[in-house]
């Protein structure tokens, strides 16, 4: 087996493993390349299926041909997709860079807030209704949709430091909070699968893959991936997808896949952070990290 | 930071040793000898570490996390790449100190090779054992030992000498062999990536080079635990498809299969496949999806093997080697839970055969409870046959953790079969519980004798629910109006009664069938005819109930479905069609009751 091979196959184990042992489970869909290749590995996994929705935080700050694609993929891929978003700070605009707030505050509200009060369900979500083919509010909208205990995540090892320290099950206790310190043993294929009501499990199927495994699977496979990725004629991609006011494009030329990955190869970026172009991550020096730790991806 | 190529070959290794021995400032100086660093990071932390009139340390270079730096320790396994010209390599930097064990176990747990760093100056010391203790365990067997900090010592060739004739024999008791010792100074980068003058051996990147691939066990028998059994019904798929990790060996359509405890056999149709052609092969290391050419029943957990292979044991003990690190001990008598390949099967400590200091090998006296950090020889017993192998002939399947209130707790591997069925807890139980019975001032011959016929426990099997309690209430009332003593026990009124403060879902099962028997043993013993239904069953289930309801006896019915019945392979003294009338089915059971007298004959 080449390594694309056991990366892939491992993943897969990850994820089945997941869906025997969580009953509440969920996929989180960035609609970046990292979480469609996780969502095209459950297709691999439950031959063409996903049985568990997939959960989108919409900032709406998002680019719109994100969302897009996201409603596209949902409807040809028969997706049980979800939606969650912080209608109170967006009513109110509390946002960057419109209000009076820094960007690691926004990200705190837009994505962290959402993301926990989505799984948890006590804001209202959207669901999509394919007979519709649009969104409508999932469960009787405000409060008492199905809380989330087993969260499939598409982190990788190598993005940036914080994440290099994460387990391929990760528990986080009631508050959404991870104990970095002291988290459990991982021996062989046994996962820590076992965990107290209340706690709820962050799963992780692709902690071992490097950008580079990503785009060499998405060419391997014939992934769809949003347009985003790849130059559209102004000599500017996005290596790292996230809201526009804070995300900025690299200087390249790929137009496709294959020239995606020849560029990778080439090292023209080798020293350069895969998520520069995201400025939040600036702006304490570990703004990632603190987000995570306080619950965000 | 390089990444890894998937055209290239790929080596997860991971570094060990004690504390303060130089493992980070091995890594660091891996990364940075072979330019793997991002750019500007390693004078970046030059340039934090002058400003701060802090000496530079390769440590901080590792230290992504605050947290760490903060604590001046290497919490977890940080990973990190670097590349040679034969291949691609993921380090998996471990933590020397001892509190954090479970991380060292969790990285190397995943390695392929291992360095392990001795700091010459202050010599072997206890992690530098513990460790090589659990490489051994986890089954990491190709092995570099450096020996660093030569400078401190002089670059004393006598001393390297010395620490790597004492450690040799070390490795050896356990049962380890180092492809070589290197003298190093990791610091200044001596005999890592390139040679010092003095120094005619292999660096340490040259002999990490030299190490083979492992190889992917398609030799061996074919093993694959039943991860879960599919199907999903939406947009008409009707297929049925068995799913798990190939561990070792290989399988094509067309071979028969057995699984294992249950012994069911079946014939493989096909492998299973999305957006690629199905494989004709499946082997080793894939992640494979199966139909099969009867729809039999098998639960998740099972071992999947060829009928034409050497089979794994099957059985409810073996003697096994733990490592522990759980905060509370490993006790005797404590309910754990064993998860194997994919089985999960509750477990007791048996036996501590022997307790070892990891650290020294030294064994103490004997022992009641196994601490953190200690290695021990025990036997185990699960409360249902599971499937094993030997970790010796097959590693993946010859393993285990144990699982003590929601966390994983320890790790093992079996060392031998230890049957002897009837020392088997259980049995043990049921003695001592006889042994000690307080009966009443009526005997139960005095009460048959009264009420005319025996006592007895009538227990219907088979996979329609509703089915069998509707036959169980029919055999009651029955009995009941042919002047019998007879009860129908309904499950659900011990679910809300004596199970309802059983929280632990996964105990629920297992403790639910052992107060069931216990229940069936008072209530028959009070003379009566108990009828009783069970879905969902396994042999091993009605094996528990008939020992628990000793020494009163057991008549199991099962109610057959048709051939896709999910019980099919019960044994039972009765199989009877569920789509016969009620009247039917009452009559053959009647008939039966006659003819083991436990009615009279004038009834029948
Ligand atoms: N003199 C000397 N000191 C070293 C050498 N390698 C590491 N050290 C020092 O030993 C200490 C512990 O090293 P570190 O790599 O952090 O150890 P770890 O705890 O095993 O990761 C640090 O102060 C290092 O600078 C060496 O080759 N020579």
């Amino acid at each position: 087996m080449d390594s694309l091979s056991k990366l892939e196959a491992k993943s897969v184990h990850i994820l089945r493993e997941a869906y025997r042992e969580f009953k509440s489970l969920c996929m989180l869909w960035s609609i970046g390349k990292d979480s469609t290749v996780m969502l095209w590995l459950a297709r691999r996994a439950f031959f063409g299926h996903v049985p568990f929705p997939l959960v989108h935080v919409d900032t709406h700050y998002k680019i719109p041909e994100m969302i897009a694609y996201r409603d596209r993929l949902a409807r040809e891929w028969h997706l049980d997709m979800i939606y969650g978003e912080n209608a109170d700070v967006l009513a109110r605009k509390e946002t960057f860079p419109d209000a009076a707030v820094d960007r690691l505050t926004c990200c705190r509200s837009l994505k962290r807030d959402a993301l926990k009060h989505t799984l948890i369900g006590d804001w209202p979500r959207y669901r999509m209704d394919h007979t519709l083919g649009e969104y409508v509010p999932d469960s009787g909208g405000s409060g008492g949709c199905e809380p989330f205990t087993g969260v499939i995540v598409g982190v990788r090892a190598d993005e940036e430091g914080s994440r290099s320290k994460e387990r391929t099950f990760s528990s986080r206790d009631h508050e959404n909070e991870w104990d970095v310190a002291d988290q459990p043993p991982e021996l062989w294929n046994q996962f820590k699968t076992d965990f107290a009501p209340g706690t709820h499990v962050r799963i992780h199927p692709l902690l071992d893959w490097t950008e580079l495994n990503i785009w060499e699977y998405i060419e391997r496979e014939g992934i769809p991936i949003v347009p985003l990725y790849f130059d559209d004629g102004s000599g500017q991609r996005y290596r790292s997808l996230g809201c526009w006011p804070c995300t900025n494009p690299v200087t390249s030329n790929a137009r496709t896949v294959a020239e995606i990955i020849a560029e990778l190869r080439s090292g023209c970026f080798a020293h350069v952070a895969e998520r520069s172009g995201r400025e939040q991550d600036k702006e304490d020096g570990g703004g990632l990290e603190t987000l995570r730790r306080e619950g965000y991806m | 930071m390089s990444t890894p190529e998937s055209n290239r070959e790929f080596m997860n290794i991971v570094v060990v040793g004690h504390v303060d021995h130089g493992k980070s400032t091995v890594v660091g100086r891996l990364l940075a000898d072979t330019g793997s660093l991002p750019e500007g990071k390693l004078e970046a932390v030059r340039e934090f570490c002058r400003r701060n009139a802090r000496p530079f340390e390769y440590a901080f270079l590792l230290d992504a996390l605050k947290d760490e730096q903060a604590q001046g320790i290497t919490i977890d396994s940080a990973r990190c790449f670097f590349k040679t010209a034969a291949r691609d390599y993921l380090i998996i930097d471990a933590p020397g100190h001892v509190e954090f064990l479970k991380n060292m176990v969790s990285g190397a747990a995943r390695a392929e090779a291992a360095l392990l760093v001795i700091d010459a100056h202050e010599g072997i010391r206890e992690n530098s054992r513990r460790h090589a203790t659990m490489l051994a365990m986890l089954g990491v067997r190709q092995l570099v030992v450096l020996v660093n900090k030569m400078d401190l010592v002089g670059y004393d060739l006598d001393v390297f000498a010395r620490i790597s004739a004492e450690y040799e024999e070390f490795l050896h008791k356990v049962g380890l062999t180092a492809a070589a010792f290197v003298p190093i100074a990791a610091r200044e980068g001596v005999n890592l990536t390139t040679r010092a003058d003095w120094y005619t051996g292999q660096t340490v990147l040259e002999r990490l080079d030299a190490f083979p691939m492992e190889p992917s066990p398609v030799a061996k028998p074919f093993r694959l635990p039943l991860q879960d059994v599919y199907k999903f019904t939406a947009r008409g798929d009707d297929r049925r498809i068995l799913v798990g990790t190939v561990e070792t060996g290989t399988l094509r359509p067309g071979d028969d299969v057995v699984f294992l405890p249950s012994g069911k056999r079946t014939r493989v149709r096909s492998i299973e496949s999305f957006h690629h052609a199905a494989p004709l092969l499946a082997q080793a290391g894939e992640a494979q999806g199966f139909t099969m050419t009867e729809e039999l029943y098998v639960r998740p957990g099972e071992l999947m093997c060829r009928a034409d292979q050497s089979p794994p044991h099957v059985g409810t003990r073996f003697r096994a080697s733990v490592f522990w690190m759980g905060k509370a001990p490993l006790l005797p008598d404590k309910p754990y839970k064993l998860k194997l390949a994919a089985a999960r099967v509750p477990v007791r400590l048996a036996e501590i055969i022997s307790v070892m200091d990891a650290s020294d090998l030294s064994l103490s006296g004997i022992r009641t409870q196994v601490d953190r950090h200690e290695v021990a020889e025990c036997i185990f017993e699960t409360s249902r046959p599971v499937a094993f192998d030997l970790a010796a002939d097959m590693q993946a399947t010859g393993r285990f953790v144990l699982v003590d209130h929601y966390e994983i707790a320890g790790g093992g591997i079996v060392l031998a079969t230890s049957d002897d069925d009837t020392q088997t807890t259980l049995a043990d139980h049921v003695a001592r519980r006889e042994a000690s019975w307080e009966g009443g001032a009526v005997a139960l011959s005095e009460r048959e004798g009264r009420n005319g016929h025996r006592a007895k426990l009538v227990v219907f099997v088979g996979e329609d629910d509703a089915r069998l309690g509707e036959v169980g209430r029919a055999l009651e009332r029955r009995l009941f109006d042919g002047g019998f003593a007879s009860y129908y026990l309904g499950l659900a009124n011990l679910e809300r009664g004596l199970d309802a403060e059983v929280l632990d879902t996964f105990e629920v099962r297992e403790g639910r069938l052992r107060r069931l028997g216990e229940l069936a043993r008072i209530l028959t013993d009070s003379g009566q005819i108990v009828v009783t239904t069970v879905s969902d069953t396994e042999q091993a289930d009605l094996e528990t109930l008939r020992a628990l309801n000793a020494p009163q006896e057991i008549l199991t019915i099962r109610l057959d479905t048709g051939p896709r019945d999910r019980c099919a392979g019960l044994e039972t003294t009765l199989r009877l069609a569920a789509s016969a009338t009620t009247d039917i089915l009452v009559a053959e059971v009647w008939s039966e009751l006659g003819r083991s007298q436990i009615l009279p004959e004038y009834a029948i």
